[in-house]
């Protein structure tokens, strides 16, 4: 998904820096904000696809910048990040607005899956399609029913979850903590590699006896369903 | 500010003065009112009396005319303890009787009246009487009277009974205030000097008890759990730093010794991003020691308390039990999972689920045993109701733990002498020890026979539970400028 707008509100200079530099490489225009109040203002005024706010800014703090932009129905996707990642103070960051948290320190690889989710979620204002569609792969969100290529394919009902969130976001990255989170809504970092396990099993189903896989990994951020053909 | 200023400024001595003062009135009170009503009596008798003598005296003089009554009148007088008596013309010349003098004009007002009077023996009237006067037929006056000294005597005695016992009142109730004050004031005064000493860094002292059971006692006896507490939270702190000190610096060490190596030798550019990617994998296993200290200590701290909610914890033990299942089978081992319905507590989802998690993953990680066809492990994780809790048991076939070790291997970072070269931080038991702990539940470890057999304990939900908390606690954002458009 290129060419985001993003807004990185955030005190640290050097982190900012970092981060505008990250975003510009992946093909996405970065601003920045080095205070809560320039940042309110920025985001009030500008079009941004995504916020990037740190949860402790001088000037104005980090939930009270988002609980003023949701009343000024600035309805734009916000992402906080904090140095706080204990479950209540991520339970407080959404509750003040947020639309998803993550804890210092990260990998960039993680933000960007988050942050381009996150966009996408604002591009797309029309409803969910019935039919998640991915090459030869069909998905029927009302009859629950896989067929790649016309051939039936039988899933488990958490396969079945997987499988959906990785169609719904096909063609981006989709990170093992976001799956853990929105499939098995779970926030903990499973030290194992359980859901890399899970992955291999889904695509063992849907890919194996096909020429063309559709399930792929990203090394060192996640994975992404989509056509290998295109 | 001097001792006894001291002493008059403590509570106890104020509240003294304040019940002296309250009391004094009191007895002022009663003892007027006695004084009223007894004199109020007295005079009721000797008006009854003097009636009395009235009709008698004026029966006499019907009959006898006044001679008859001044013989009667001369009679009496002469009795031991008698009355008063005067009986005179219209003009108020003096007949008969034993009342020297009146106040001129009091015989000409029937009725009953209190008057002062002069004996016949005396120069002035100098006593007083309570008399009736009575207007005979013939303009003759008749006066019957008592005596009021006994009256009087019993004012002055009452008056002086008064004074005297407010006397002492004060004098007993000013030294019983300070007596207390100086008790109250000692005690205190011991509590201040311990909480310096404590203030000062000495948190082993503790305030000290009278054995009493008083309210000072039970005072002190609170603050004394409050101590023991904050030492307990101080000591875990110290204890967590300590081992941050400890267990961070390993794996810090190899993260430079790694990144030093790989400045010195590598040459070519694959080998560099070998030793950058190495670096980033060692900062990130640091970085999930480092979340799961702060999560401990967060949680010991009883922070993250306002999460809860009431779940299910069979459905909680199904998806970790789900979710491990594939690695389980992955590895060869067998993952059985068994949960009754309906376990509902209130508590926190996540955390207990990650505690769940956490204890699987360590039965799969070390409850393998060798077999002819590698290694292989048999773990259950059960979700029950066992009285008034709700168990989450995981339990392996593996090689155990000795008994000697099973408390030890609840500290943090504990791992025992061969699961050293396996993945973990060694945190994921203890993690599990304070969310249980959190949760006002209790971890045990057991023997499965052979094997591990982690049994967590947690309270069952109460059944007229508040169900899970409204989410319309808003945040309350800050002042903002005005939009300028």
């Amino acid at each position: 998904m290129p060419d985001m707008r993003i807004l990185i509100i955030e005190d640290d200079v050097e982190a900012a820096a970092y981060l505008t530099k990250a975003f510009r490489e992946a093909g996405h225009v970065a601003d920045h904000a080095a205070d809560g109040l320039d940042g309110y203002a920025m985001a009030r005024d500008g079009t941004y696809d995504v916020l990037i706010v740190d949860r402790m800014l001088p000037k104005l703090d980090g939930l009270s910048l988002i609980g003023g932009l949701r009343e000024q129905k600035v309805e734009t996707p916000v992402l906080i990040l904090s140095a706080l990642g204990q479950v209540d103070d991520r339970v407080k960051g959404l509750r003040a607005g947020g639309d998803d948290y993550l804890a210092k320190p990260y990998a960039f690889s993680e933000l960007l899956a988050r942050v381009e989710v996150l966009a996408r979620r604002r591009g797309n204002g029309a409803a969910e399609p019935t039919v998640y569609r991915v090459g030869g792969l069909e998905l029927d969100r009302l009859s629950h029913k896989l067929t790649r290529n016309g051939r039936e394919i039988a899933m488990q009902p958490r396969e079945y979850r997987l499988l959906e969130y990785l169609m719904k976001h096909a063609g981006q990255v989709v990170t093992r903590t976001m799956l853990l989170e929105n499939v098995w809504d779970y926030h903990f970092d499973p030290q194992t590699n359980v859901i890399d396990v899970h992955i291999s099993r889904l695509r063992s189903k849907i890919d194996k006896g096909f020429d063309t896989p559709l399930l792929h990994t990203i090394r060192g951020a996640g994975y992404m369903i989509r056509d290998g053909s295109r | 500010m001097t001792a006894l200023g001291k002493l008059f400024r403590t509570t106890a001595f104020k509240l003294s003065l304040a019940y002296l003062v309250v009391f004094a009135i009191g007895a002022g009170l009663v003892l007027g009112r006695i004084a009223w009503n007894v004199k109020g009596l007295i005079d009721e008798q000797i008006s009854q009396t003097i009636d009395a003598e009235i009709t008698g005296l004026s029966e006499q003089y019907t009959q006898g005319g006044i001679r008859r009554l001044v013989y009667v009148v001369e009679q009496r007088t002469r009795q031991p303890g008698a009355s008063l008596y005067l009986v005179t013309t219209f003009a108020g010349q003096t007949i008969a009787g034993n009342i020297g003098d009146l106040p001129p004009g009091t015989l000409d007002r029937p009725g009953l009246t209190e008057t002062a009077y002069r004996r016949p023996d005396e120069a002035e009237a100098r006593h007083r009487a309570l008399a009736r006067i009575f207007i005979l037929p013939g303009g003759f006056r008749l006066a019957v009277g008592r005596d009021l000294g006994d009256r009087e005597t019993l004012r002055v005695v009452m008056g002086r009974a008064l004074i005297t016992s407010l006397g002492w009142l004060i004098v007993i109730g000013t030294l019983g205030g300070l007596f207390v004050a100086r008790r109250v004031l000692r005690r205190v005064d011991g509590m201040n000097a311990s909480a310096r000493n404590i203030m000062n860094g000495d948190l082993s002292q503790r305030l000290p008890l009278a054995g009493s059971n008083d309210e000072l006692d039970r005072l002190a006896i609170n603050l004394n759990a409050m101590l023991d507490r904050i030492a307990e939270l101080m000591a875990g702190l110290k204890e967590v730093s300590d081992n941050i000190a400890h267990d961070l610096k390993t794996p810090l060490t190899r993260l430079r010794n790694g990144a030093e190596q790989a400045l010195r030798t590598a040459k070519s550019p694959e080998e560099y991003r070998a030793a950058i990617e190495q670096t980033i994998e060692d900062s990130d296993s640091l970085i999930r020691i480092f979340n799961a200290l702060l999560m401990i200590a967060r949680l010991e701290a009883g922070g993250t308390g306002d999460e809860m909610a009431v779940f299910d914890v069979a459905e909680m033990a199904r998806d970790v039990g789900e979710l491990y299942e594939p690695l389980a089978e992955e590895e060869g081992t067998i993952l059985a999972i068994e949960a009754e319905p309906g376990l509902q507590i209130l508590g926190n989802r996540e955390l207990i689920g990650q505690a769940t998690a956490n204890l699987v993953d360590n039965a799969l990680k070390y409850g393998r045993t060798e077999t002819a066809a590698g290694l292989a492990g048999d773990v259950r994780l059960v979700a029950r109701k066992a009285g008034a809790n709700v168990e989450i048991e995981v339990s392996d076939r593996g090689p155990g733990i000795a008994p000697d070790d099973r408390a030890r291997v609840l500290d943090r970072f504990v791992r025992l002498e061969g699961s050293r070269s396996r993945p973990g931080s060694g945190l994921g038991l203890s993690l599990a020890v304070a969310v249980t702990k959190l949760h006002g539940g209790a971890l045990r470890i057991e023997d499965n026979q052979p094997g591990l057999r982690v049994v967590i304990a947690l309270p069952l939900a109460k059944l007229k539970l508040k169900s899970a908390p409204e989410r319309d606690e808003r945040y309350v954002p800050q002042a903002l400028p005005e939009a300028t458009t």
